[in-house]
């Protein structure tokens, strides 16, 4: 088990002046817990050997309010988060970097606690973080601690997946229960005094992804549902596929105590936020072999066929209600939860 | 979920469309207004209009908060949430809503008014005690459901000597509402639609009870079923009222029985008789000014009324003349008859309040119900 150094005080503008305490805190906390080749804290860019073929590049910002919530933090977050959206292009993750805008007064316990987090997420997710910045802002001018990542992944030969591709007879797999992560946040957020078991759902996907598409390599499209929830993800595929998409309230898997808390705060698990689902976009007929693959994966085990693709010049989305009706599912109108990642 | 998977189970819903088709006569219409926002959404969120014969066509009334209030009392929060030190806090929806030359709350905070979102007034309590510097006001809205939770902050308030804290009282009266829309003869000028019946309040019905509907199912012999707001709630109070008008009966009669009494919670009657009076007037959207339809804060209380505080005036409001949120909050149009919807009025960027609410016609038409509109356009 490696020794942890313990840090006490808190961020101070000179942990970003260039000097000394940055240089201190660049290599005792990030060089250390982060613990790779590439990363020396010495050299102004990481240097990396690379396969030929399709790089995917994304790049996402994390001002999460709290920092520290059920199931995760802003660092497994900053992390996952970015891998995720790597993996969604059918690639997979090796390299990250990180940028940190610290507030002064920020505990470096804190900072520390999140470092190690990004540390075992990365760890976890088999990519290493490479390259790094750290800039200070005065008391006020943040909130704790804002990470920038930017993620780099190989994609898989012959793979091609696209919000474009996907066409009318197309499964719509979803690989678990939805609206975990928004609530997790609401209810650790002061203002809202209750109580639930949910842990944010916060988890790197490229394992998943890969064994979708060791099963199903014809799969058209992946997406991870964050902000907006499952549905502005099948609307934004339905308004660039140009077609309609109906899903079956049945098969939507959402936890009893998420649905609970959105009963009470009035909120539609359709439109909260995931940080470790993803939905698939599969050909028919590699729509069984598809979700037995994600069945078979640990982040996959509550996965169902929640709908298919249908021909629509409209792109509407509309979902059959457990009630036995039917009804539209809209984008997002404003915010529901602001923050949440 | 327990307690409410059982009121949203498909077999029940499909035997009581059954028994609303056979007791449906072929030969006429059933005009059924509910009156809250919660059934509006209700019906679209589930479908429960897919499970209704042809005959039976549902009329949405004004029982959306934030949609009743009329532009002139929002501009006049507007305002106030301006003014130097005060901070301005309110349930979510409200922040939304369009005023007066496009502003509205959200805009107004964008630009640096204090302006703070609230799940309960027990928080805007809070604020106004963690901030002894700011005069932090409560721009209550919404009907009998929401008015005592306002009377118990005031309650404290003055039990605290809380300073810094007011209320810009906007509460109203739901069987008001219902009376005006039915006897009001300028609105049936104004080509009102006939009503055969109406879905009563649910959560309103659960503190003021059902006895306050008594007087206009006898006075203007339309019958009244409480329902609550789950699916199966609404499908059976559909079929009480078809039987109802099926054998002319027009009585109050109470679906909701797990959740009302005939008297209603008399405990949050009491606080609010405390703590509010009756005004003799109030402006409602869509409804115009309505006799003896809202609250306003007792004399004791004085010190805790913000506009009595900041000598507050209601102005001269700026509508949208192509919005027809008016006749749509009356039951006389639908939103599909008005030219701004889902054109320039969309739920992103909602030009008037029925579009901005979930409990709003337009919203839970536009969100929900567009499939159908399609459909029904391609029809005709």
């Amino acid at each position: 088990m490696k020794q942890h150094r313990t840090w006490t005080g808190v961020v101070e503008m000179g942990h970003g002046a260039g000097g000394r305490d940055m240089a201190d805190l660049i290599e005792g906390m990030f060089v250390t817990e982060f613990a790779n080749d590439a990363l020396t804290g010495e050299e102004d860019q990481a240097i990396l050997a690379v396969p030929a073929g399709r790089l995917a590049v994304s790049t996402d910002g994390f001002v999460v309010s709290p920092l520290f919530f059920p199931g995760g933090d802003i660092g497994a977050l900053a992390v996952n988060g970015t891998v995720n959206d790597v993996a969604m292009g059918g690639a997979a993750p090796f390299a990250l970097s990180a940028s940190f805008i610290l507030e002064e007064g920020l505990a470096l316990a804190d900072l520390h606690r999140i470092t190690c987090s990004m540390a075992e997420a990365a760890r976890a997710a088999g990519v290493r973080i490479v390259t790094g910045d750290t800039k200070v802002v005065e008391r006020g001018k943040g909130d704790g601690v804002f990470i920038s990542t930017t993620g780099f992944g190989m994609v898989r030969e012959g793979v091609s997946l696209s919000a474009r591709n996907v066409r009318p007879g197309d499964a719509v797999l979803v690989s678990g229960t939805m609206g975990d992560h928004g609530v997790a946040i609401m209810a650790s957020r002061a203002g809202f005094d209750f109580e639930t078991d949910i842990l944010s759902d916060c988890a790197a996907l490229n394992g998943l992804t890969g064994a979708i598409l060791d099963a199903a390599p014809n799969t058209r499209a992946m997406r991870d549902p964050t902000r907006g929830g499952l549905a502005a993800v099948l609307n934004e595929i339905a308004r660039v596929s140009r077609v309609g998409i109906t899903i079956r309230e049945d098969d939507l898997p959402v936890r009893p105590g998420v649905a609970g808390a959105c009963e009470i705060l009035g909120l539609d698990p359709l439109y909260v936020a995931n940080e470790g689902k993803l939905v698939a976009f599969v050909p028919q007929e590699e729509a069984d072999a598809a979700l037995a693959a994600m069945r078979a994966h640990p982040l996959g085990l509550e996965a169902t066929m929640l709908g298919t693709v249908t021909e629509d010049p409209d792109c509407f989305v509309e979902m059959e209600t457990a009630f036995g009706g039917r009804r539209m599912v809209d984008w997002i109108a404003g915010e529901q939860l602001p923050r949440i990642c | 979920m327990k307690y409410l998977d059982d009121f949203r189970d498909a077999r029940i819903a499909r035997a009581l469309a059954a028994e609303i088709a056979a007791e449906v006569r072929p030969d006429r219409n059933y005009r059924l207004m509910e009156f809250c926002g919660g059934h509006t959404h209700a019906i679209f969120r589930y479908g429960v209009t897919d499970l209704l014969p042809p005959q039976v066509r549902m009329i949405h009334g004004p029982g959306c908060p934030v949609c009743v209030l009329p532009v002139s009392r929002l501009d006049m929060a507007i305002r106030l949430a301006k003014e130097e030190g005060v901070t301005l806090c309110t349930y979510g929806d409200m922040l939304r809503v369009p005023g007066s030359k496009k502003q509205s709350l959200l805009k107004a905070r964008a630009e640096g008014a204090d302006i703070r979102m609230v799940a309960s007034t027990m928080d805007a309590l809070q604020l106004a005690r963690t901030n002894p510097g700011k005069e932090v006001v409560f721009f209550a809205i919404g009907f009998e459901t929401t008015t005592p939770p306002t009377a118990v902050a005031l309650k404290i308030a003055e039990a605290e000597r809380l300073e810094n804290f007011s209320v810009f009282c906007n509460h109203v009266l739901t069987p008001a509402a219902i009376t005006n829309i039915l006897e009001a003869p300028e609105l049936r000028a104004m080509e009102t639609v006939e009503i055969d019946g109406f879905l009563g309040p649910a959560h309103v019905s659960v503190v003021i009870g059902a006895q306050p509907y008594e007087f206009f199912a006898e006075e203007f012999e339309k019958p009244v079923v409480i329902a609550g707001f789950e699916p199966l709630d609404v499908m059976q109070s559909i079929l009480m009222l078809v039987r109802q008008i099926n054998e002319g009966r027009a009585e109050v009669e109470n679906q909701y029985i797990r959740a009302v009494t005939r008297h209603g919670n008399e405990t949050a009657k009491a606080m609010v008789a405390e703590v509010f009076e009756i005004g003799r007037s109030f402006e409602w959207r869509g409804l115009g000014d309505v006799p003896y339809s809202a609250f306003r804060i007792r004399d004791r209380f004085a010190a805790w009324d913000a506009e009595r505080r900041f000598a507050m005036r209601q102005g001269q409001a700026l509508e949208n003349k192509a919005c027809d949120c008016p006749k749509i909050l009356r039951g006389a149009a639908v939103p599909t008859d008005c030219k701004l919807f889902g054109k320039q009025c969309t739920p992103q960027t909602p030009l008037g309040s029925c579009m901005v609410s979930d409990e709003g016609a337009c919203a839970a038409y536009y969100k929900y119900g567009r499939r159908r509109v399609a459909r029904m356009e391609a029809a005709e």
